[in-house]
């Protein structure tokens, strides 16, 4: 069987690529805006809040103890070399707290969310609903996109929140029960290093991922052609997208808050 | 091939009153990838009226829907609907606008996550109409459309018909000023697709709503063209041998991105056109 090869032009490449930036530009935008104009749909968003915050809660718990227990268990063994075992707290709370914590979130709840709003809005897209709902008078960005970029932005806060403490739990478990590190100190050294710039990194974090999940997925879902294969391709674009989009986004909002309030 | 019954050229330079319509479309043309679906489309449709649109598959019978409910927007020609230019609306004007408008589509696009009562009264709870309002309201066009007892159930439990026939429950339920079917009576059994065609013909002859209704079976439309709602007796009758074609529908014919036919059941019984003549032999 013969393959055939299709050449793309790099310039057509470039020009698929700015229209899509400017595709997701205005659908954030104009979701964005409809925060501002009634009507809001709160119902539909606390659905969305159950979907994807309770929905994800189980992961988060079961990879913020995972990460805060592999972080300690790895740290320990250098720390000790330099009789620093104590130091072992300190390291696991700026850890997760600023990094750790709002990240592995994000990519988990990007994960399991994106890929579900894409498939969700494409099958929808596919299957004439989109165009039926805009048929009935009802703007779907207003409808399905905006509910889902606030319940995600929302939701996401509270469970790194979560997966900070659970990761903070973990780091405890072996300290203590592997390397002897006493409670008091532990939990004393976790808490004194914190410092608002620290907290403040570790919340602005999760509403920036969450709102890049959101976006990322109903762009993808909304943009959807080609059936059900085209359902498919949009679902791991939109998983894609959004993990390169958080770890992008991360680093410079980590610099910019170094910018900012300065290195420690 | 001999000329069209009724020239698309004369109607074009018709437009006169845009507003006298339910629908017109003015020298529309639309093109997807370089690919010309529609060239030059002229039509307009009566308050009160059907009409029926024919054409072989691909020939933008969709797209012309699509197009009078604002759903897709021409490259050149103006649309009217309900006697308002949509082609440069917003699509904030085009949400009130379709509030007029019922739309039937071709695979029914229901929404699968909400049961058959929430399709049905969607478009009331969004007008934030009470919920026993909605209830009562969604009941009577359920009874209306024979599928009463599905109230409660999700469209993946219905077969193609009743899907078919909830999306009309859905369509009308506001008392649209003109409905839009998309091949309603496609994928069906005979006996299925005739309880759709009363459907029409019930909502055509009882609430004289202006309808455009694509479809690529000729004898859901002669059936239509021969058969008039009794209200008395609830069920479409024929008509009298006399009286046949003398209901509000007229036809259209598209090929190749064009109108080649636009008139009545007469006229299109006389035609002399070879492709009409064979398309309706």
């Amino acid at each position: 069987m013969a393959f055939e090869l299709e050449l793309i032009s790099p310039i057509e490449v470039a020009k698929d690529f700015a229209l899509a930036v400017q595709e997701y530009t205005l659908l954030s935008a104009q979701s964005v805006a409809n925060f501002f104009r009634r009507p809001l749909y709160m119902g539909d968003m606390l659905q969305q809040a159950d979907l994807i915050g309770v929905g994800s809660l189980p992961i988060v718990v079961l990879t913020g103890l995972s990460v805060g227990a592999l972080l300690a268990l790895n740290s320990a063994s250098t720390l000790q070399q330099f009789g620093g075992i104590s130091l072992i707290g300190r390291l696991v709370s700026i850890g997760m707290v600023t990094e750790l914590g709002p990240l592995i979130t994000g990519l988990m709840v990007a994960g399991r969310n994106a890929s579900g709003m894409a498939s969700e809005l494409g099958s929808m897209i596919v299957t004439e609903q989109i165009d039926a709902m805009r048929a009935l008078g009802t703007d779907p960005t207003k409808k399905l996109v905006t509910p889902r970029i606030g319940a995600t932005a929302f939701m996401l806060f509270f469970l790194t929140i979560i997966a900070d403490l659970l990761g903070l739990i973990g780091g405890y478990a072996v300290a203590h029960l592997i390397f002897g590190v006493d409670t008091q100190q532990y939990w004393t050294t976790t808490w004194q290093i914190l410092v608002f710039r620290d907290v403040f990194t570790g919340l602005i974090k999760p509403v920036l991922f969450g709102f890049i999940i959101a976006t990322v997925g109903c762009y993808y879902g909304m943009s959807t052609q080609g059936g059900t294969q085209g359902v498919g391709r949009s679902t791991t674009q939109a998983v894609v997208a959004s993990s390169v989009l958080i770890l992008v986004m991360d680093f410079f909002v980590t610099k910019l808050i170094f910018a900012v309030f300065g290195y420690r | 091939m001999s000329a069209p019954t009724l020239p698309v050229e004369d109607s074009a330079v018709a437009v006169v009153n845009p507003s006298g319509y339910a629908i017109e479309f003015d020298n529309v043309c639309i093109a997807f990838d370089e690919k010309v679906v529609l060239n030059g489309i002229s039509f307009r449709l009566p308050h009160g009226e059907t009409k029926a649109v024919f054409g072989v598959a691909g020939s933008g019978k969709s797209t012309l829907l699509k197009l009078a409910i604002g759903l897709l927007r021409p490259d050149s020609g103006r649309i009217f609907v309900l006697g308002e230019e949509i082609t440069h609306m917003s699509e904030q004007e085009l949400f009130e606008l379709r509030r007029r408008v019922g739309i039937v589509f071709q695979e029914s696009a229901l929404f699968d996550s909400l049961k058959v009562y929430e399709n049905v009264g969607f478009r009331l709870a969004e007008e934030k109409v009470p919920a026993d309002e909605i209830e009562r309201r969604v009941r009577e066009v359920l009874r209306f459309v024979e599928l009463e007892r599905t109230y409660d159930m999700y469209p993946s439990e219905l077969s193609g018909g009743m899907r078919r026939r909830v999306a009309i429950a859905r369509a009308i339920i506001t008392d649209p000023e003109v409905l839009l079917y998309d091949s309603p009576t496609g994928g069906l059994d005979p006996v299925t697709s005739n309880t759709i065609v009363e459907l029409i013909v019930k909502q055509r002859d009882v609430y004289k709503t202006s309808s455009l209704m694509v479809t690529h079976r000729l004898q859901d439309a002669f059936t239509m063209a021969t058969h008039y709602f009794d209200k008395a007796a609830n069920k479409m009758v024929a008509l009298p041998r006399g009286q046949r074609c003398e209901v509000p529908l007229s036809f259209l014919i598209l090929r190749d991105g064009k109108v080649i036919f636009d008139g009545d059941a007469h006229q299109l019984a006389t035609s002399r056109d070879e492709y009409i003549r064979e398309y309706i032999s």
